[in-house]
C-alpha cells in the first residue's frame, strides 16, 4: 500500500539481511534457559548481548516478589498515575530510588524511553536550550522532539565543543540544560563527567545524566558513573531504567532539584500511559534492593568484560576505546559485519548487530554485553568463535592464540535443562565446532 | 529559508559560500559537483552522519552554532548561506 512506500528503503535492508541469513529483528528464541542461555532455532545458544549486567532475570527472590504481587494486586493498573492513582508499590519504589540514590526525589516511568521523554522534553521548554551529545541514545533525540527548546548538538564526548556552545549562548536568556549519557549504548565508552561538570558549572547550565547502563554496573555501590567519579552533587537529574540491570521494565527520573514533583503535571509521558503493572514494581524493587549490595556480581561482570574485551582485541579485533561490559566490533564492511554476526548465531552465540545510522561514525558494529552471570568458559567460547569466524571472513589478519575449548560451551550452562540436554543431537555439537 | 538572500551567481563569490564549500569537501562523495542548487541531503552522497560532522565543522570555522531546527529548514547550499547569515545577525 502507498502509505508503506517511505518505508521502501527500510524494508529494502531487511529483504537484504534476509536474503543473507537472520535479520535480527525477526529473531525469536525458542526458549530462555537462564540469564546468559537460550534455545534458538533448535540450538543451545549463549546470550552476549541482552544488557542483562548482573544476571537478575531469573533472580528466585525477585521472581516471588513478583508473583506475590500478581496475586494480591492482579495484573496491572489499567492506567495512568494521574487519571487512576498510584499503588503503594509506585511510591514506596519511587522512595526507594531517592534513597539509593541519596536524592530528594523520584519519578517513575513505564520505560526508560518515557522516563527520557518525560524529563528532557518537559524540563526544557520554549525559550530554553537543550545541548545533548552527538551521540546520544534514540531516547534523546526524540525527547528533543517533543520539547520546545532550542536543541544544539556538541560533538560526541566533547567539553571544549560544548564549552563553545554555550559561551556563545552566554548572553541568552533561558535555562541550559546539558544532557549525556554515563555509558553510552553503542561503543561501551563513557563520558569525561569531571570536564562536563566543570564546563556545565562554569556556564551555569543543568546537567542531566542517563545512566542506563551503568546503574548496578558502576561504582562501590552501583550508583553509576557519577558515583564511580565522585560527583554526585553536581548532577542536577538522573535518568535511567530497570531494563539492564534490574532485569524488568521501567524508567525513572531522580533529582535533587527542589520541586520537582511537579514535572509529573507537566510531562506527557507520565500523564498519558498506563503506569508500571504492580509485579513489574515488585520485581524492580526486590533487584533494586539488591543492587548496593552486589559486589561479587559487579566484580564478576568486570572480571568478565575485561576477558572479552581483551581476548577480542589479542585477536587483532577493532574494539570500542575502553574496556566496559558492552564490548563493539568496530567494521567498516556492512557484508563482514552481518557475516560474522550470522555466523557467531549459527555457532551458538547471540550478539546484536548494529547498522547505521543508530551507530556512530557509520560504524557496523558486532555489539555484545556482559552479564555477571556468564562464565569464563562462556567468554572464552565468544572470543575463540568470533576470531575463528573473523579469520575466515578477513577481518583480522593474523592468526591468534587459540583459548577456551569449544567442548566447555555445554559446560558452561549455569541452569542446565535436562530436556533440553535429551533433544540435543550429537550432530548439533559438530555443527557448532565446525562453523 | 527556500530563498537565499543573494542570487546563486554572485553566491560563487561569497566568502560564507566558499566556506561552506570548503568545509564540505572531505565529506561529501568525492565525485559530487557542488554548486549552491545542490542538495544537502541527496547530491552529494552524503547520509545523516556525515552532514552532522560537517555541520560541526562548519560551526567551528565559522565560529556559530547552527541549531537543529535550523539544519532541518535547510534543503540547499544557499539556503545553509542563508541561515549562516541569519544567524550571524542574531548572534
Ligand atoms: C542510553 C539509553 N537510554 C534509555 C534507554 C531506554 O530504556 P528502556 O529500554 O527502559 O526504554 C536505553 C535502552 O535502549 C538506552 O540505551
Amino acid at each position: 500500500m502507498a502509505i508503506f512506500d517511505k518505508f521502501q528503503p527500510l524494508s529494502d535492508v531487511h529483504d537484504q539481511l534476509k536474503s543473507v541469513g537472520q535479520s535480527p529483528s525477526s529473531l525469536q528464541f525458542d526458549e530462555i534457559i537462564s540469564p546468559t542461555e537460550a534455545v534458538l532455532n533448535g540450538r543451545r545458544t549463549i546470550l552476549l548481548g541482552t544488557n542483562n549486567y548482573l544476571g537478575l532475570t531469573f533472580d528466585q527472590t525477585s521472581i516471588d516478589k513478583g508473583i506475590e504481587a500478581l496475586r494480591e494486586q492482579g495484573t496491572g493498573t489499567t492506567g495512568s498515575r494521574i487519571a487512576n492513582g498510584s499503588y503503594d508499590g509506585h511510591k514506596a519504589l519511587e522512595n526507594e530510588l531517592a534513597e539509593f540514590y541519596g536524592m530528594h526525589d523520584a519519578i517513575l516511568y513505564s520505560t526508560g524511553y518515557m522516563a527520557n521523554l518525560g524529563a528532557i522534553g518537559t524540563l526544557a521548554g520554549r525559550g530554553d536550550y537543550l545541548l545533548i551529545d552527538a551521540d546520544s541514545h534514540a531516547s534523546i533525540h526524540d525527547a528533543c522532539k517533543l520539547s520546545d527548546a532550542e536543541v544544539i548538538r556538541f560533538r560526541h564526548n566533547d567539553p571544549v565543543n560544548l564549552a563553545k556552545k554555550l559561551e556563545r549562548l552566554a548572553d541568552k536568556p533561558g535555562e541550559k540544560l546539558i544532557v549525556i549519557e554515563s555509558i553510552y549504548s553503542m561503543l561501551g565508552d563513557t563520558s569525561p563527567l569531571k570536564e562536563m561538570i566543570a564546563v556545565k558549572n562554569k556556564y551555569g547550565a543543568s546537567l542531566l545524566i542517563d545512566e542506563a547502563h551503568s546503574l548496578g554496573v558502576m561504582g562501590a555501590t552501583g550508583r553509576g558513573l557519577c558515583e564511580l567519579a565522585g560527583v554526585e552533587k553536581d548532577i542536577d537529574f538522573v535518568t535511567g531504567t530497570f531494563s539492564k540491570s534490574i532485569g524488568t521494565i521501567g524508567g525513572f527520573l531522580v533529582s535533587n532539584v527542589p520541586g520537582l514533583d511537579i514535572v509529573r503535571l507537566a510531562s506527557r509521558p507520565y500523564m498519558f500511559t498506563a503506569s508500571l503493572p504492580p509485579s513489574v514494581v515488585a520485581t524492580a524493587r526486590q533487584a533494586l534492593s539488591r543492587v548496593a549490595g552486589a559486589t561479587v556480581e559487579r566484580t564478576r561482570l568486570w572480571d568478565n568484560a575485561t576477558q572479552l574485551y581483551a581476548g577480542l582485541k589479542n585477536a587483532g579485533f577493532d574494539l570500542g576505546p575502553q574496556v566496559s561490559p558492552i564490548v563493539a566490533i568496530r567494521m567498516q564492511d556492512p557484508g563482514k559485519a552481518v557475516a560474522l554476526w550470522n555466523g557467531l548465531l549459527d555457532a551458538g552465540v547471540y550478539t546484536n548487530l548494529a547498522l547505521p545510522p543508530a551507530t556512530p561514525s557509520g560504524w557496523f558494529l558486532l555489539r555484545s554485553s556482559i552479564s555477571a552471570a556468564h562464565t569464563s568458559q562462556q567468554i572464552a567460547l565468544a572470543v575463540e568463535l568470533c576470531a575463528k569466524i573473523g579469520r575466515e571472513l578477513g577481518l583480522i589478519p593474523c592468526p591468534a592464540t587459540v583459548g577456551a575449548s569449544v567442548e566447555m560451551m555445554n559446560v558452561a550452562s549455569p541452569r542446565k535443562v535436562a530436556k533440553q540436554e535429551a533433544e540435543k543431537s550429537s550432530d548439533e555439537d559438530e555443527t557448532a565446532v565446525q562453523a | 529559508m527556500s530563498e537565499p538572500s543573494i542570487s546563486s551567481a554572485e553566491l560563487i563569490t561569497d566568502p560564507v559560500y566558499i566556506e561552506v564549500v570548503k568545509q564540505l569537501r572531505p565529506h561529501a562523495s568525492k565525485d559530487a559537483s557542488i554548486s549552491p542548487e545542490s542538495i544537502i541531503l541527496s547530491d552529494l552522497g552524503m547520509d545523516s552522519l556525515a552532514i552532522m560532522d560537517f555541520v560541526f565543522d562548519l560551526e567551528d570555522a565559522l565560529d556559530l552554532t547552527i541549531p537543529e531546527h535550523r539544519i532541518a529548514e535547510v534543503k540547499t547550499i544557499a539556503d545553509l548561506v542563508a541561515a549562516v547569515y541569519l544567524l550571524q545577525k542574531e548572534a
